[in-house]
């Protein structure tokens, strides 16, 4: 299952990551490979097997509706790039 | 409109839940904090944390699909949307995409008295995004500035079946969702700030026609009137497009509401590439039998119910009905009054008229307002007592609207109180008879406006405070004497 340039193109739009052509190149044969690897598992019979899309035998696991104090704004913004005014600051979106 | 064609439409509704916490964090949920003070590291999506939805947030989805007429379902569970956009952080947005937990409702609207029913495809829970600050216009803006206190809170997306035909239907079955929405107790529903937001897919075809035109997304829609408008400017342009043989394609619009058109937002190269994946983070959520149980039996008087109530017990017609069943405030209001003051037309009159009259010129909603409904009955009685006209009370109510102040003291105040001493008035009408003997010459002659003549002059000597019932009366019996 080859994964041609185009598709690394579109997927490196999608994580807004700028490639160079060997970079392509290099990420198109290596998620190739993990394509295929994973590929194996569609050899598998499962006709009759639900999806799992959860590990643990867990269901409903839930918290009550009753307010924490949320984190101090100082200490929030103390991550982030840059801030104003009480917000994150980014470039401009449109 | 070019009868050519038929429109379709299908709406996509967003609502806030009422919940005090976020979906997936306890973060308060209040409208109007300060930038990014209800935030946590979890709804900041820093890494490492982990989501914990909130069993209120389930319930009211589960409230929500029933008041719907939806299957519940017995398993559902969140997904992962992915995309780049600095309001959400986490940069993927939880979400149920395969496995909602509502499905297959429908909702009865009404149009110029034509009852319709439009399906509900879908509702399902998911996170809310945050809010973005642009410096100066979106143009020139140099930078946005983040907030993330809406980020997380709890939406239900409720996803209408393509089964709207009218601009007016879209606007019928968005009223109807916001008053059942309203009455079930899930949301606020404020479109003003956001906590009810719709989009809807538009597209039109030639009549007759089985399968659907091109559809186009409409974005921010955040008033009814923005709603019908741009679904009427939307579908004239694709009618105009398909006329002038140009070839329609799918695409997302936004609607400006300065120049009342829908502008292309998005070009097609940009497609829509989400990525869905279920949520490892999120255990499934199953709703059995018992719990669905639970929450039906809790749940409030609909729309439709109370408007039967209103009819079949308080004897009013189907329309004043479905007036006073928008809002449950509304019903409130009127169920309190009728309580006291047992004349439910009445009391429906009022509110229909004069008070809906005030709410509208101050857009205001009826729980914005400092009336309460026993002042209004208040008002009533003195009517019924004669102290003061029905003409003269609509003053005093306006009074009672804007101050607060209770009618007795309004009354008082202005002098307001209605001149029913007969020899009061038989003196005033026979001065305003002696002054005009013109007009008692056209009344005998056979003038009926004559009589209103003098009817006016009385009132405008009493400034309308003179007793209509018993000016008729005396006025009648001293034009007899001329």
């Amino acid at each position: 299952m080859a994964l041609t340039i185009k598709k690394v193109e579109h997927l490196a739009i999608l994580s807004r990551l700028t490639l160079t052509d060997e970079e392509k190149e290099s990420f198109a044969r290596q998620m190739s490979d993990i394509l295929e690897y994973a590929d194996k598992l569609n050899q598998l019979d499962t006709e009759n097997i639900e999806p799992m899309v959860y590990i643990l035998p867990a269901l409903n696991v839930f918290r009550e509706d009753e307010v924490i104090p949320s984190t101090p704004r100082e200490e929030l913004l103390a991550n982030a790039s840059v801030a104003e005014d009480g917000y994150f600051k980014v470039p401009k979106i449109l | 409109m070019n009868r050519e064609y038929e429109i379709v439409v299908g709406l996509e509704v967003h609502v806030e839940l009422k919940t005090k916490t976020k979906i997936f964090c306890s973060c308060s949920t209040e409208f109007g904090a300060e930038p990014n003070t209800q935030v946590c590291p979890g709804c900041a999506g820093f890494p490492g944390t982990l989501p914990v939805l909130n069993r209120k947030v389930v319930e009211y989805g589960i409230k929500t699909g029933l008041a719907l007429n939806c299957e519940i379902a017995e398993m559902s569970r969140f997904d992962r949307k992915n995309y780049f956009y600095p309001d959400l952080p986490k940069a993927y947005q939880i979400s149920q995409f395969y496995m909602p937990i509502c499905k297959n409702g429908y909702l009865d609207i009404e149009v110029d008295g034509a009852k319709k029913r439009i399906g509900i495809t879908r509702a399902h829970l998911e996170e809310d995004a945050g809010k973005l600050v642009h410096q100066g216009t979106i143009t020139s803006t140099e930078y946005s500035l983040v907030d993330l206190n809406r980020g997380g809170m709890g939406l239900l997306e409720i996803v209408s079946e393509p089964d709207i035909r009218s601009a007016q239907e879209a606007r019928a079955y968005l009223e109807k969702l916001r008053a059942v929405l309203l009455f079930a107790g899930v949301s606020d529903c404020k479109m003003q700030e956001g906590s009810l937001r719709c989009d809807a897919n538009v597209s039109v075809r030639p009549r007759g026609q089985k399968e659907l035109g091109t559809r186009v997304e409409i974005k921010n829609l955040n008033s009814f009137r923005a709603l019908e408008k741009s679904i009427e400017y939307e579908a004239s342009r694709q009618i105009n497009a398909i006329e002038d043989g140009e070839e329609l394609f799918q695409e997302t619009r936004t609607w400006d509401e300065e120049k009342q058109v829908t502008r292309a937002m998005r070009s097609k190269e940009d497609a829509e590439d989400y990525r869905y994946f279920p949520d490892p983070d999120l255990a499934p959520v199953y709703v059995s039998q018992e719990w669905i149980a639970e929450v039906s039996a809790s749940m409030p008087e609909l729309p439709d119910q109370a408007r039967q109530r209103l009819v079949n017990d308080c004897g009013l017609p189907d329309y004043d009905a479905s007036i006073l069943t928008l809002t449950p405030a509304t019903l409130k209001f009127f169920d309190e009054a009728v309580t006291e003051y047992n004349q439910p037309k009445i009391v429906s009159n009022w509110i229909m008229g004069e008070l809906n009259r005030l709410l509208n010129v101050n857009n205001m909603e009826i729980e914005d307002s400092r009336l309460v409904p026993g002042e209004m009955v208040k008002l009533l009685k003195l009517i019924d007592a004669g102290t003061i006209s029905g003409k003269i009370a609509k003053t005093v109510f306006e009074e009672m609207f804007s101050t607060g102040k209770e009618p007795e003291q309004i009354i008082k105040e202005k002098g307001l109180v209605q001149i029913s001493d007969e020899d009061t008035l038989k003196a005033m009408i026979d001065d305003i008879v002696a002054a005009n003997p013109k007009v008692v010459e056209d009344y005998k002659n056979g003038k009926e406006k004559a009589f209103g003549f003098f009817v006016g002059q009385l009132m405008k000597a009493t400034r309308g405070q003179a007793n209509p019932a018993i000016v008729n009366k005396l006025l009648q019996e001293r034009l007899s004497r001329e």
